[in-house]
């Protein structure tokens, strides 16, 4: 393994560059940004967390015991607004995205740096919002804001929520804007598009929802609001109006918004899988235009949320029809990791470990969506934990083990440390236990019949509760240690080289810590994706760095 | 390209626009960037709209008769000549742009100022109307009133005050919105002419005018939508 030229902490790089508050909060490096959005969203994040353990403690006994009916209303909408809207949604394009889209491409950095910081200031200032809402009664009508009752009924803080989530909803449009530019200008001389990485193939289907899917519902809170304050009357029923238009502009943005969540996911899942496996990814091609497919059906299924709400049956039969074919281009991704792993020299790091765990994972989280497409059986199960079950099968299961993984292969290049091997192994085992052991229990939960959204429940239910519970306490503590040794390995980790997992890619070409602008000089692409088999090839020629 | 190193050195070397920014290697990366971004925004703007309109549709489709009773009660003249000035205002911008390339500083500085006359002129007309519509009680709300309005074509039928209440809220968002993007326009223009003024654009670099240019004709171009949608909806002389 190559080491580090000269003693770390010499060289300059992105983090030792400038110090003080003010070359922080008014940086334009796309890297900076990216640690930025890492500590907020991580603050979200157990924010998000401390809702599902107060939900999750009141579900330990069949009886309403620990709060209230109306408390854990607003629990579980907390819970979901914080978790989809600050955290899921920004996690992966903001953090990792951020940091690593210019590098991979051989940019200096984002197309547009200032835009990006205005973007954080937006999460910053919706975020900011979304907490002054929490502490002062917070909202009970679930994440999805349902009319009349979001408009007509209840007398919780509607508009002060539907704005936080307005206002970051510019940021996630302006990061997507941001990596579409810069994936089409800003490439390095000889990254064609067939050359590209599958992180940044999965990105740009991302910013494509996000630029088309997040204005749809911005405009969905914004009649939100004039209704509640106004009383026009769109979406009230009493005044000619009607609540399932409602549910058709929010699903158009809220179902592509679970693509946004788990394709970036599927894009770090693809480096980590070629990486430990010292493999070409298998068919590429396939794998990069399945995130462009993703995106586009994607946009075309919305209405499965839709079925028991009395729309028409032909419209429901085409949905349903929609919501199957969504499964092809994912079960492509899912096929062809697997042929990549198939006689590779595999690797069981912490990453691969979560890239396992997201295989598996999300394997079930796809296969019960299948359940959830077919009519009969998801009239069956609409409103159940069954439903629950699965949408935490793909956001958690799914989309943070992708995230964590991806955090630890990046780790060394973002830190310049690296992480104590041994306990993140431990952490991804702690993980994949506690979330199975959280999750699978509501599934069987959901399919016997017990309701999501319901505080008490008979007795009989108690014992998958209880493992359900028992599962996220193991869950927390698998995200806490992470957390923990990420910011031990920052002082006390052992210094980084340039290219820890000998990956392939640009962005291990560069420093760990990168400097400010990445290259000194432009790098020039002249090989495939992924080369592993160049890369370990016995006799190999010194790969030029540029540095 | 050698270009990179150059404008690193803080772009100020001889020969290259002091706009070029660090991290782009040349001129026409940076032009072409903020020509791709302000056209993706736009169609991030689009279906910021397309919900709107998505909406009307679905409205006017169900409640033919009354949104055209409530489409008659607008002042389809004002409406015009507020499509006419818009246009007007469209070609300055053109003309703003073009003495831009061809160093025409005082045709660049009087085309910037009459496309703002002309979005003010536009929001002016806009305020009557909405004064009008005040007046009449035709804001929806406790005081909306919409009673026995015959519907266009059937005098012995009155349109449903709540179904053209839906009317006017569409008719005040969809405008409002449009409105207020006219006035974001305006803020925008005025940091053009400043720029304008200090002779800041240049054959080679007026990119920002080119980008404010795209948003004033979109802006534009949702009210040519927007004009017939509302105003016009089954009138006859």
């Amino acid at each position: 393994m190559p080491m580090p030229n000269g003693p770390q902490g010499e060289r300059e790089n992105y983090l030792n560059k400038e110090y003080g508050a003010g070359s922080w909060l008014l940086t334009t490096d796309h890297k900076r940004i990216a640690l930025l959005y890492l500590m907020s969203i991580t603050f979200f994040f157990f924010i998000g967390g401390f809702f599902a353990l107060l939900i999750r403690l009141e579900l330990l006994t069949p009886a309403g015991d620990l709060v209230q009916a109306d408390t854990y209303n607003k629990l579980f909408t907390m819970h979901g607004m914080v978790m989809v809207f600050f955290f899921l949604i920004p996690s992966i394009p903001a953090v990792l995205g951020n940091f690593l889209v210019p590098m991979m491409i051989g940019a200096r950095d984002l197309a547009f740096p200032r835009i990006n910081l205005l973007s954080w200031y937006l999460y910053i200032i919706g975020g900011v919002m979304m907490l002054h809402c929490m502490l002062t009664g917070g909202v009970d009508t679930g994440w999805t804001f349902y009319t009349p009752f979001s408009t007509a009924f209840t007398n919780t803080k509607i508009v002060e929520a539907g704005l936080a989530i307005f206002v970051a909803g510019f940021s996630s449009i302006l990061t997507g804007l941001n990596f579409v530019v810069t994936i089409h200008r800003m490439r390095a001389p000889g990254m064609t598009w067939s050359r590209l990485p599958l992180f940044i193939w999965a990105h740009y289907a991302t910013s494509i929802i996000q630029i088309l899917g997040t204005p749809v519902v911005a405009i969905t809170i914004v009649l939100v609001a004039a209704e509640r304050t106004l009383h026009l009357g769109i979406f009230d029923p009493k005044l000619g109006g009607d609540p399932l238009l409602f549910q058709h502009l929010f699903w158009f943005y809220s179902h592509p918004a679970v693509y946004i969540m788990i394709l970036p996911s599927m894009g770090i899942v693809s480096e980590i899988i070629a990486c430990f496996s010292r493999k070409r990814i298998f068919g590429y091609s396939f794998v990069a235009l399945s995130s462009i497919a993703i995106a586009v059906f994607g946009f075309l299924v919305w209405a499965h949320h839709m079925f028991v709400a009395g729309i028409s049956v032909y419209a429901a039969l085409v949905f349903s029809l929609l919501s199957y074919a969504v499964a092809v281009p994912s079960a492509v991704k899912v096929f062809n990791w697997t042929a990549t792993l198939y006689k590779g020299s595999i690797r069981y790091d912490a990453p691969m470990l979560y890239a396992f765990g997201f295989l598996g994972l999300f394997t079930i989280g796809g296969l019960t969506g299948l359940f959830l497409a077919c009519l009969g059986i998801d009239v069956h199960v609409t409103d159940t934990y069954f439903v629950v079950a699965h949408f935490h099968y793909i956001m958690v299961g799914g989309a943070l083990m992708g995230y964590l993984g991806g955090m630890h292969f990046w780790w060394p290049k973002i830190s310049g440390r690296l992480y104590p091997e041994g306990w993140a192994r431990l952490a991804a085992l702690i993980v994949f236990i506690g979330f199975n052991l959280t999750f699978f229990p509501q599934f069987i939960l959901g399919y016997v019949g017990m309701p999501r959204r319901y505080y008490q429940y008979p007795p009989e239910f108690q014992v998958l509760n209880v493992l359900s519970t028992a599962g996220a306490t193991v869950l927390g503590v698998g995200y806490l240690l992470p957390m923990i040794y990420f910011l031990w390995s920052m002082r006390y980790g052992k210094p980084a080289p340039d290219n820890p997992w000998n990956a392939a890619g640009l962005e291990w070409k560069t420093p760990s810590p990168p400097t400010t602008y990445n290259f000194e000089q432009e790098p020039v692409v002249t090989w495939e994706a992924y080369n592993y088999e160049e890369l370990d090839a016995p006799h190999k020629e010194e790969v030029p760095v540029a540095r | 390209m050698h270009d990179s190193t150059v404008a690193a050195a803080h772009g100020n070397a001889h020969g290259h626009n002091p706009a070029l920014l660090h991290h782009f290697a040349t001129e026409e990366q940076q032009r072409n960037s903020a020509s791709l971004g302000m056209w993706i925004f736009l169609a991030t703007e689009v279906m910021f709209f397309g919900g709107l309109f998505c909406a009307y549709l679905i409205y006017r489709r169900w409640y033919f008769d009354d949104f055209a009773a409530a489409s008659k009660s607008i002042n389809a003249t004002l409406g015009a000549t507020n499509t006419a000035v818009l246009i007007c205002s469209s070609l300055t911008v053109v003309l703003a742009i073009w003495a831009a390339q061809t160093s025409r500083r005082a045709l660049l500085i009087g085309s910037l100022v009459l496309t703002m006359l002309f979005g003010l002129t536009f929001l002016g007309i806009k305020g009557i109307e909405y004064k009008d519509k005040f007046e009449e009680h035709h804001v929806p709300g406790a005081s909306f009133s919409f009673d026995r309005v015959p519907i266009p074509g059937h005098a012995d039928q009155f349109a449903n005050p709540r179904h053209a209440q839906i009317f006017f809220a569409l008719y005040f968002v969809m405008t409002g919105l449009h409105a207020l993007h006219m006035i974001i326009g305006l803020g925008l223009f005025t940091w053009l002419l400043m720029m304008a003024w200090k002779g800041r654009f240049t054959p080679e670099y007026h990119t920002p005018l080119e980008m404010g240019g795209l948003y004033w004709h979109f802006v534009d171009i949702v009210w040519i939508y927007l004009f017939p949608l509302l105003y016009l909806i089954d009138r006859h002389p």
